[in-house]
Parts: C-alpha cells; structure tokens; sequence
C-alpha cells in the first residue's frame, strides 16, 4: 500500500530524513518509534504533501503510484490521512461543516452524491461515539479552545468520517492522560480493518499496549536503523535508545 | 503553501470595468459659483435648495482637506473634476421603465440588476443612479399607494419640497467636513425615501450606484425619514469602469428615525479598486454617513460590505438622542492590493439607556492598509448608556497591514464600555490543515473569511448576504466565498 524508497528529505535546506525506506501492506499496523529530532514527524508531513518540506531523492508510492508531484488534497482524496501531532485552531469554521466539506470532498472524488446537512448529522452523530464525544463538540470551531485530549480526539473523529486507506498517527498519545489514551487507542482499533494501514509514530511503547502492531522500526538520524515486532518496541521501554546505539 | 501562491490566490480581474458608450450631458471640468447655480437650474430647484447650496459652497472654499486617516494620497485638484454628467436621455421624460434607454437596461443587467420590474428580484425595489442622475426607480407607484416614497433625490426636491426641507442638513449639516461641505454644494442626485408613520415597508429598498463618465466625480445624497413606528429596509451597491485616473465618490447619507422607527442600511461597495499590480486608478470613497435616532426606542443599524475603492474613508455613525434608542455597525472591510481603508463608526450617546453595538471585521491581502477608526461617545445625559465593540482584524499574507483607533469618551459614570479586538493570521499551516482533509485551497480560504465575517454576513437581507459572501470570494480570487 505504502511503498517509501531511500526517501531524502529536509525543510529550509536543513536535511532531516536520510535514506528512509518502509513498506506497509493492507492489513498491517506499523509503528515507528525514534529520539525527537529523528524525523519522525518530516515523515508523515512529507507523506502528507506539506508544501515546507522538500523531498531530494528517493520517492514515496501509494498503491503503485508515486504521491510527490501530488498536491497534498489529491493524496487526502486518494485515501491518506494524517493526525497531526499539533492540530491547528480553526476559529469560525464549524466543526460540523468542516466534517462534512471534507467528507463531501471524498464522496464528490468518488463520484458519490454529496450528504445533505440533515443526513450528514445522522452518520456523524454515529461516529461521534466511536470516540465518546459530546454532541456539543461538533458545534464548536474547529480545535478552537479545545483541550489537548478533544484535539486529539477531534483528529479521530475525523479519521472515522473519512474512513482512509492509510492512516499516519503522528504522536496522537502525546499529552493524553491514561482515560484519553484508551479511548483513542480503542476509537483507532474499530478502524483497522484488512483492507486498511496505520503508521503510528510515537515516543512511548504504552499506546503500543492499545494498539498492538505488526512491526516497531527504530528511527535515528533519518534512517530505519532496527525493525522487529512488537517485542522491539518493549526491549526499547526497557533499554532506552542506547541498545540500539541512538543517543 | 507559500506565501508567493497565497498571492496569485488573491488577484483576480474586477468584472465590473466596462464602460456604457452612452451619448452623456456633461459639464466642463472644474467647480465654480457658476457650476452650483448651472446645477441647480438644471434640475429646477427651488430657491432653499439653492441657497444652502451656495453657502455650504461658500463655507467649503474656507475649508481645507483632511488628512488626518491613515491613508496616503497625493492632493486632489477640484478643477480638473467633472461635476455633473448624465445620460442624454433626461429621466423626467420617461414615462415607464420601458422607456428606459437600452444601453442603459443592458449596463444594468450585466451588473446583475434588471430594472424591469417583473424580471427584479421579489421583494425588492431598485433606484438606479447612472454617473449624476437616477434613471429608473421600480416600484414607484406601488410603494406610494401605502404613503411610501421610494424616489430619486430630485425628484423628491421638486414634488415633497417641505419634507426635504425640514430634514435635509440636519444630520449632517454642511458644515460637518470638508466632503460633506463639497457634497452639499454640488450634490447631483440620490435616493429619498419616506415612510409615514405606523407603516412596516413591505420590501427591500436598494440604490445602485454605476459611476461611467471618466473623470467625473459622483456626489450623491441620500435621505431616509423614518417616522414614529415605521420600518424600512434598504440596501445599496455600487461598482464603476476601470479607467487609469482616480475618481472621486462623495456622497452624504441622513437618516432620521423618529420614535420607535427602525431603519436597517446595508452597502455593499464594489467600487474599482484601481489596477492591482500597479495600483493606479480607482474611487476614492470619501463619504459622510450618519443616522439620528432622535425619537424614543428609535433603532438605526447600519451594516456595510467594504471591498471595493482605492481608498475608503467612511464613518456610517449614529446620534443617539432619544431615551432607550438603538445604534449598530456591522462592517466587513476588505482590503486587497495596493487599496487603502479608513473605516469605522462613531456612537454618540446622549440619551438616557442608549444601547450601541460596533462589530468590525477587518480583512487585508496584498500589500494593502486597513484601518478601523472608531469613536464612542457617552454624553454627561447618557444615564445607563451601554456600548459594546469588537474589532477584529484578519490578516492574509506577510505585506498587508491592519491598524485599530478606537476612541472612548465617557462623561457619565453609570455608562458602560465595552471593547474587544483581535488580529489573526490565515496561517500555511491552517491551509495545510484543510488540503490534508481533501478540501482545497480556494475552498478553505472561503471557509475561514466566511466564519470570520459571519456576524456581519447574518445582518445583511437574506439574498445579499449570498452576494457578499460571493463578493469577497471574487476580490480575493477563485472560489473563496
């Protein structure tokens, strides 16, 4: 599904990925653990298609197709997603109307009918308890004066709605109490399915207790310097980033 | 995304630059005794109207310029400015709209608004301003059988001689300032409307001003009587052709509402901005608006959709003297370009719990200045008087400037004030936020102006309200709006 070839990238001149390669098939749930400043958050974004980073060499595939001459709408259209470590404050823009523009995008993209605000309501109000969320949350601004935890809960949501292909987890545990966490992880695990991926990038193997993977990969420096299953992850909790020779 | 494509997003052409080839009466160039006595011969004025034509001319040549806003201009020169133009055709001859000059019908077709009532939209009664003249008025006769008088302003000097002479000057004399001064001399033409006492007007009015001759200036005047418990409704939209030099707009707006009268003005100003690389060209907007609530539980609430004009200088205010009256200012002011703006609203409080709200949503692109300048005045008789004001400013690229003034003076202490404001940024980063969920980037832009200025939009009269947001989605490129 997710083919990342000796990907070279960087932002402002500063390179950060150096030789970065990853395959994720359907079905699989990857995580991808590593020191901060490793590049763990250049990968989603380049993935994604944020225009202030800078891809050098290499290539990343999505279903065969290369994603880097791609605006960063064509690659959501084609089923990828993000949650974004830091989800930006939208103010004046209702929650529930950017649900449904983005929802609408996809269905215009897959030359379905739009959904009507009235029938939008019904499915949202649905995928709202995958996540455990008020029905109040969906009238507020989008992220505007929302807690850490409903931001990261709001990226879920959002996930939910738009049901993607592949999944980038950028940090979602990060700044989330142990109650938060569950919900998330368990909002997450009612997403994956045999035709769907995840990329879950994080510092701490406990969300890996949640949402259990098939591979952990060591990154440091830009580059994959360990992979192994979930047993990785675990000697890394215990052993810290030295056993594998990251400072 | 970078700052260089935020910049192509905000460019676009302003469709409303073409010129009518219409065979024009126009005066020479340059302002004079003479020009305000040939101006009101013209138009068959009776000797008040003269008169305070001529002394408020008289009291403009005392005067000099203001250059107090924050706007810069090189000075204007009065004598190279036409004062008077209007379609060959006189209006007064015209029987019905059928005889409404052809090319005339087409410019206004092509500006969206069809003169011919049955093809109008419903509800809503039009007085089309052409350069110096109105040339049709819908509805006319309608309106009049339940006593409402929807008329051009010379039309209203000559057949209600007495109610303009009551009222005329009184909100703001010509002595207020220098435009209001100049206005008052040479002032060609305009809307009138009156609703008597007790009655609800059952449509929308609207004035569109068209401004084609160039080189010419257009000085319209405005009156609106609200007598005791009546209400009225009225919007007004201007655009102009694109021409290289600046042409000056100086109208003067009075509204009266006596007691418990409500008048609600809307303006959406669309007037040519001038050339966006290079900025040459456009109107200057130098316009004096005020509204008197001088009777008790009176109500005037102005509204305004600013995107148009190289500069704008307006200040829609109100007098609050009636005891428990009503003033409010809604404004969405857009600046893009090289276009400067100077806006804002003053409330003076004099009345015992006077109640005032000031809403101002700024929003700069390009290289422009957006100011709001606002004052809020609550008199020693203002007893109870509360004002609430915000003011927020949203900022679009990194060369735009947004500056705030506000002025509070309270002489009453039981009075309260009011005032909060913001600046924010359309950040790269809330783009990237939209683009990452499937919506584009022309897409989320309107979004987001859209939820900034929504509590203005809510105030317009429901289908305009789809036109403005359509309008700022023209002035700031592609689908925004």
């Amino acid at each position: 599904m997710l083919k990342v070839v000796d990907l070279h990238a960087g932002i402002e001149n500063r390179p950060i990925l150096k030789g970065f390669s990853l395959e994720v098939k359907p079905g699989e749930v990857h995580a991808i653990m590593g020191p901060n400043g490793s590049g763990k958050s250049t990968l989603s974004k380049v993935v994604a298609g944020d225009p202030h980073y800078e891809v050098t060499k290499g290539d990343v595939f999505f279903e065969g197709k290369s994603l880097l001459g791609l605006e960063p709408e064509e690659r959501a259209l084609l089923g990828i997603f993000l949650a974004f470590q830091y989800p930006v404050e939208i103010p004046g823009v209702n929650n529930a109307s950017f649900l449904r523009m983005a929802y609408n995008a996809r269905r215009r993209h897959a030359g379905q009918k739009e959904s009507d605000p009235l029938e939008f309501d019904e499915f949202l109000r649905e995928k709202l308890k995958t996540v455990q969320m008020n029905p109040g949350f969906i009238n507020r601004s989008v992220n505007h004066g929302f807690s850490g935890g409903e931001k990261k809960r709001n990226e879920i949501l959002q996930m939910a709605v738009l049901d993607p292909k592949l999944a980038i987890l950028d940090e979602t545990d990060s700044g989330l109490d142990i109650d938060a966490l569950r919900i998330v992880a368990e909002g997450v695990n009612r997403l994956r399915r045999p035709d769907n991926a995840m990329v879950v990038i994080t510092h701490y193997q406990r969300l890996l207790d949640y949402i259990v993977p098939d591979k952990v990969h060591i990154l440091a420096d830009g580059r994959i310097v360990r992979s192994g299953d979930k047993s990785l992850a675990l000697e890394l909790e215990k052993k810290g980033y030295d056993f594998v020779g990251v400072k | 995304m970078t700052m260089k494509s935020i910049e192509e997003f905000t460019s676009r052409e302003y469709k409303y630059g073409f010129q009518t080839p219409i065979e024009s009466d126009v005066f020479a160039k340059g302002l004079s005794e003479d020009t305000v006595r040939a101006i009101s011969k013209l138009k068959n004025e009776p000797p008040f109207m003269l008169e305070f034509r001529l002394k408020a001319y008289r009291h403009w040549l005392t005067m000099k310029e203001p250059h107090w806003a924050n706007v810069e201009y090189p000075a204007l020169d009065y004598q190279d400015v036409i004062y008077y133009a209007a379609p060959k055709k006189k209006p007064e001859q015209l029987k019905s709209m059928e005889e409404v000059d052809p090319e005339l019908k087409k410019t206004f077709e092509k500006l969206g608004i069809p003169l011919m009532e049955q093809k109008r939209l419903a509800g809503v009664a039009v007085d089309a301003i052409f350069d110096s003249v109105s040339v049709a008025t819908s509805y006319k006769a309608k309106l009049l059988e339940i006593g409402v008088v929807f008329c051009s302003f010379s039309e209203a000097v000559e057949k209600y001689p007495d109610l303009v002479k009551k009222y005329v000057g009184t909100v703001v004399p010509y002595t207020d300032n220098f435009y209001a001064a100049l206005n008052s001399a040479v002032f060609s033409d305009g809307s009138f409307v009156f609703i008597p006492k007790g009655v609800k007007c059952p449509m929308e009015l609207s004035s569109y001003f068209r401004i084609n001759t160039e080189g010419s200036g257009q000085f319209e005047r405005t009156l609106i009587i609200a007598e005791e418990g009546s209400y009225v409704s009225y919007l007004e939209g201007c655009t102009a052709p694109k021409f290289d030099t600046n042409q000056l707009h100086a109208a003067v707006v009075e509204l009266v509402a006596l007691d418990d009268a409500e008048i609600k003005y809307s303006t959406v100003q669309n007037w040519f901005a001038g050339d966006p690389k290079t900025g040459r060209g456009g109107i200057y907007n130098f316009v004096t608006k005020r509204g008197a609530c001088r009777g008790r539980k009176s109500k005037i609430s102005w509204t305004q959709v600013e995107t148009g004009s190289a500069i704008t200088w307006k200040y829609p205010s109100c007098v609050l003297i009636g005891d428990d009256s009503v003033g409010e200012f809604y404004s969405v002011a857009l600046t893009n370009h090289f276009q400067q703006a100077d806006t804002g609203t003053k409330m003076i409080h004099i009345g015992k719990r006077t109640k005032s709200t000031i809403i101002s949503k700024g929003i700069s692109a390009g290289v422009s200045n957006n100011n709001y300048r606002g004052e809020v005045q609550m008199k020693e008789s203002a007893e109870g008087a509360r004002n609430f004001t915000q003011c927020d400013s949203l900022l679009i690229g990194a060369k735009c400037a947004a500056n705030t003034f506000p002025v509070i003076d309270v002489r009453n202490p039981t009075a309260t004030v009011e005032h909060e404001a913001s600046t924010s940024k359309i950040s790269d980063d809330q783009l990237f936020y939209f683009r990452q969920r499937g919506i584009g980037t022309e897409d989320a832009m309107s979004a987001i102006i859209n939820g900034f200025c929504k509590d203005v939009f809510r105030e317009l009269p429901g289908e305009f309200a789809v036109e403005a947001t359509q309008l700022l989605g023209l002035k700031l490129e592609g689908s925004v709006g």
